[in-house]
């Protein structure tokens, strides 16, 4: 792009008109604002931005970016996506959702999208509990909540969105919480140009129905020492004292403390968001709160051909090498008799 | 008859020796092709039919299969049957009962034995008459000794017998070989009805072009069968069908699937735009799928979905960034697509949903013919939301509404369900070939960079919002299935805007009958009987009362291809008979519809819900005792 077309954006460029209707002290508003300060530090024009949503708390989204949007119906967001992109390649299409949305109505269109690879990013607010319906339990909430459509608890076993992906063949795969908005902005810039679906998982509180959630995971005193961040090539080393790391035991992962036992740095596994190989992936996804720090950041970060690129190819290729140059060719083509 | 086949030299010398047989010309004449779904009856059949249409007949064809695609060999449940209606004269269906039955095996007599003309000659492979075959099929006795088909011209050939002999020394192997035995029965009809056997040879080639083996292998069948039939004494007379007397033009022969996916080619090339197609599998739609596919080269996308919601969702998708969109499905898939085809119609974005119909409820009948999701397509959604409704009526002009439900989509910004139904689109017919230039001009109606311009704001005459397309600059805005307020497209609550709203869309929807074609009558526009039809069953109806017209009664036809909104002229049309009856196949949905909307006549209907096509026979009789 030459520097004639660029016009400098700002994050009031993305700021919409419509009066924002989340609840106050919502998470949301901290992930909608991260979103509006990443932008304009990409060279996308803002009129070729998508936002998509299903139905939710989290899919109001679109309205409130100043971009083209489409709030569109419950769980079906990527399919629409999908569309959006294979209609027009060079859109940057994102897709925001959450936990019921994503995972309970429309799981099959999340894994499928997962699986084909096409260059869309989806946004997973995860509250673990449905807000706009006041408060059900969803599939990620942890199993024995007690909620008014199960008063007695739950006896469902939570989806770990990350492990699902994985087992989904998701190529991008990320973590970060509604708490840390330098975080949410790097990621969200990494997500856009990793060319594939890219899955930012957001650990998001819900004021009303489901407070503190992730506190055990977010809290001011405990975060240093129950959230591990990842960066590729780097050890996985955190606590307050930044003295813990993760290494391999046999075949599981363990929390081990550097300067006890005789462990040093060189002890502590090193990051490689780019393996093909999931193993290790799942293990850090998999890890959990209050024996595990959780992984954040960007757990998978994998090259593989899209979806979108693939249709192209083809198309392209056959433009190219056919015999037909307009639909009265076809017509014409094959048996054909005059009367 | 075996000894001249033993070997495939003295074939030929056959061939020469021409015994003298008339040859007789016929007006129209009905062949079934009847066996197990592996016996390749539905290749026999269309192979008869492109060598009769490039003789220059009019035909009709409807092939007829079971749900399962290899059911148990030999029983009644796998047999496969292709129909098809050849005449030097108008042919508008397929053929009420078949003149000439080719049965593979006794399950194929069996099915069809109702089917097949008192007196009319079936063409038996006599070497599947076996008490195991019997047995399968469920018959106790051989149908062919015990005198049930005593009035019938049986031909017995022993098909299977004569093909492995003819090929023996040919080096197939045995699987193919058996699968060869179709094309000896083709090779009979061929003799039967006068037909050069080229069309088929060249096929055969082209199909097979990495196997020049099985090419030559099944030419030669064909030809041992020419030459059985020739030689036989049980078929004494060779008849012909001359040409048809059609408009002038360039003809293919079509199906109306494939119509179907070449109409949205061509209406895409005309409103510059690509074609997307977002389909999940489902008898009868997935030949269109299956068409559109193989057309990357004309900048075709087809995407298959993981389900029925997504394949609507994608075109909804598609259709939002710009492309033409179109889904495809039959009436189960409508179901689960209800709710986004509400979104569609709340976004008003162009969108077009194409329903082959197919005998429901539930699972139905999947390969059976029916026109029951008249209602499904009319009202399936929750709110108020209406759409177009179109149907197509012949296999070839499935082109036409494809391209008619692309424009009105396209040009109104709204979705429109576009009702085929298995008839339609498994059966084929010749085509006159359209010039995309001769086609009516497509004109989307897109906002431009630059313009002033409201994401609800509207045309005067159609009442159609303006669409801008993402990536256009300085339009961008949001559109949801939330309520949105009149002209800024904010999301509202107001109850006055709901209402409003409500009312602006449906206004839209009738409007839609300033810009489309007045209904057209067949026959007088008065008499004693108005026969009301819409959709596929065009061909039985239209036969029906050409041949009531030509007894001299007073009986016309209106057709209707515009279901919603109806054409203006619709209550013109309905004042001067004396009776009104309605057909369909279901239990009566359009008639429900035109009550409702013109309730001051009286409709009479006439429903079967078969999932067969109309019998002409059944419908000239109960017009009969309507005018009588």
């Amino acid at each position: 792009m030459s520097e004639l077309e660029i016009k400098k954006l700002s994050n009031k460029d993305f700021v919409s008109d419509q009066e924002i209707k989340w609840c106050p002290g919502c998470g949301d508003y901290a992930i909608l604002r991260a979103m509006q300060k990443a932008l304009p530090q990409l060279e996308t024009n803002k009129e070729d931005y998508v936002f998509i949503a299903g139905i939710g708390c989290s899919s109001r989204f679109p309205y409130y970016m100043n971009t083209y949007g489409f709030h569109t119906i419950h769980g079906r967001a990527p399919a629409i996506a999908t569309g959006v992109k294979l209609a027009n390649p060079k859109l940057k299409v994102w897709q925001i959702t959450g936990d019921g949305d994503a995972l309970a109505i429309g799981g099959n269109h999340f894994i499928h999208a997962l699986r084909r690879n096409i260059d869309i990013n989806i946004i997973l607010f995860n509250n673990e509990i449905y807000g706009l319906t006041k408060g059900q339990f969803s599939p990620t909430s942890a199993t024995g909540i007690k909620t008014k459509s199960n008063p007695h608890g739950t006896t469902d076993n939570p989806f770990i969105p990350a492990k699902l992906a994985l087992g989904a063949g998701s190529t991008f795969i990320a973590r970060v919480p509604d708490t840390n908005p330098k975080a949410m902005q790097k990621i969200f810039l990494d997500a856009e140009t990793h060319r594939g679906t890219s899955l930012i998982e957001v650990l998001q509180n819900c004021v009303i129905f489901n407070d503190k959630t992730h506190g055990d995971i977010t809290g001011k005193d405990v975060k240093h020492d129950m959230q591990l961040w990842l960066e590729d090539g780097k050890a996985m080393i955190f606590g307050r004292e930044m003295n813990k790391g993760i290494v391999l035991n046999g075949l599981k992962l363990a929390v081990v403390t550097i300067g006890e036992d005789g462990i040093t740095e060189d002890d502590i596994l090193v990051h490689n968001a780019q393996e093909e190989n999931i193993t290790l992936h799942m293990m850090l996804a998999t890890m959990r709160a209050p024996n595990f720090p959780v992984a954040m950041g960007v757990i998978r970060k994998v090259k593989t051909m899209t979806f979108d690129e693939g249709l192209i190819s083809q198309l392209e290729h056959n433009i190219k090498t056919t015999k037909f140059k307009s639909s009265d060719d076809l017509f014409n083509s094959g048996a054909t008799w005059e009367v | 008859m075996i000894i001249i086949c033993t070997f495939v030299s003295d074939i030929y010398i056959i061939n020469t020796m021409n015994k003298d047989t008339k040859v007789i010309d016929l007006e129209k004449v009905v062949i079934k092709f009847a066996g197990d779904s592996g016996d390749g009856m539905q290749l026999t059949g269309s192979q008869f039919t492109e060598t009769s249409a490039l003789l220059g007949n009019d035909l009709a064809t409807f092939p007829d299969f079971p749900a399962e695609i290899r059911a148990p060999l030999g029983t009644v449940a796998g047999v496969s049957g292709f129909q098809v209606h050849i005449g030097n004269t108008e042919i508008n269906t397929p053929g009420d009962i078949a003149d000439v039955l080719v049965a593979m095996n006794p399950a194929a007599l069996k099915a069809n034995k109702n089917w097949i003309k008192k007196g009319g000659t079936i063409i038996i492979n006599s070497d599947s008459f076996a008490k195991k075959d019997l047995d399968k099929a469920g018959y106790e006795n051989n149908p062919l000794e015990d005198g049930s088909f005593s009035g019938f011209n049986i031909v017995e050939a022993p098909i299977a017998n004569l093909t492995q002999e003819t090929l023996k020394d040919s080096g197939l192997d045995g699987k193919s070989i058996r699968r060869a035995k179709n094309m000896f029965a083709l090779g009979m009809v061929y003799w039967m009805f006068n037909r050069p056997m080229e069309r088929t040879k060249k096929f055969l080639q082209d199909k097979f072009e990495s196997k020049p083996l099985v090419v030559e292998s099944n030419i030669k069948v064909l030809h041992a069968g020419y030459n059985f039939a020739n030689t036989i004494e049980a078929l004494p007379s060779s008849y012909t069908v001359t040409k048809a007397k059609i408009e002038n033009g360039t003809y293919r022969n079509i199906m109306g699937n494939q119509a179907t996916a070449w109409g949205f080619i061509a209406a895409a090339e005309k409103a510059n735009k690509q074609l997307f197609l977002g389909s999940y599998p489902i008898t009868p739609a997935s030949d269109i799928l299956h068409e559109l596919a193989k057309h990357k080269n004309l900048g075709v996308k087809t995407f298959q979905a993981e389900d029925e919601i997504a394949a609507i969702c994608s075109a909804i998708g598609a259709s939002f960034a710009g492309d033409l969109a179109i889904t495809t499905t039959s009436g189960p898939g409508l179901a689960l697509k209800g709710e986004a085809l509400g979104l569609a119609m709340i976004t008003e974005l162009p969108l077009v949903v194409i329903d082959v119909q197919r005998g429901g409820p539930s699972t139905g009948l999947p390969t059976k013919t029916e026109q029951s999701d008249l209602f499904q397509a009319m009202y399936g959604r929750n709110g108020e939301s209406p759409v177009i409704v179109l149907a197509a009526s012949t296999p070839s002009n499935c082109f036409d509404w494809a391209f008619e439900a692309s424009r009105l989509a396209l040009e109104h910004n709204t979705p429109v369900v576009l009702l085929s139904d298995g008839y339609l689109g498994n059966g084929a017919g010749p085509w006159k070939i359209r010039s995309v230039k001769d086609l009516p001009d497509i004109t989307p109606f897109v906002a431009k960079e630059g313009e002033e311009w409201q994401s609800y704001a509207r045309d005067t005459q159609k009442l159609a919002r303006k669409h801008a397309l993402p990536g256009t600059k300085g339009l961008e805005h949001r559109v949801g299935g939330l309520e949105k307020e009149d002209i800024t497209g904010n999301v509202s609550y107001e109850p006055e805007n709901h209402e409003k709203m409500c009312f602006l869309r449906a206004e839209k929807v009738e409007r839609v009958a300033d810009f489309i074609s007045k209904q057209e009558i067949y026959g007088d526009e008065s008499g004693d009987l108005l026969v009301i039809g819409w959709g596929g069953t065009y061909g039985s109806l239209y036969t029906a009362v050409k041949e009531l017209r030509e007894e001299g009664k007073k009986v016309s036809l209106a057709h209707f291809n515009y279901i919603n909104p109806l054409p203006k002229n619709t209550a013109e049309i309905f004042k001067n008979f004396k009776n009104i009856v309605v057909c369909e196949l279901n239990n009566g949905q359009f008639v429900d519809l035109l009550k409702s909307k013109h309730d001051t006549f009286q409709f009479k209907q006439f429903n079967h819900i078969q999932g067969l096509p109309f019998k002409t026979t059944d419908l000239k009789e109960h017009f009969n005792t309507l005018i009588s």
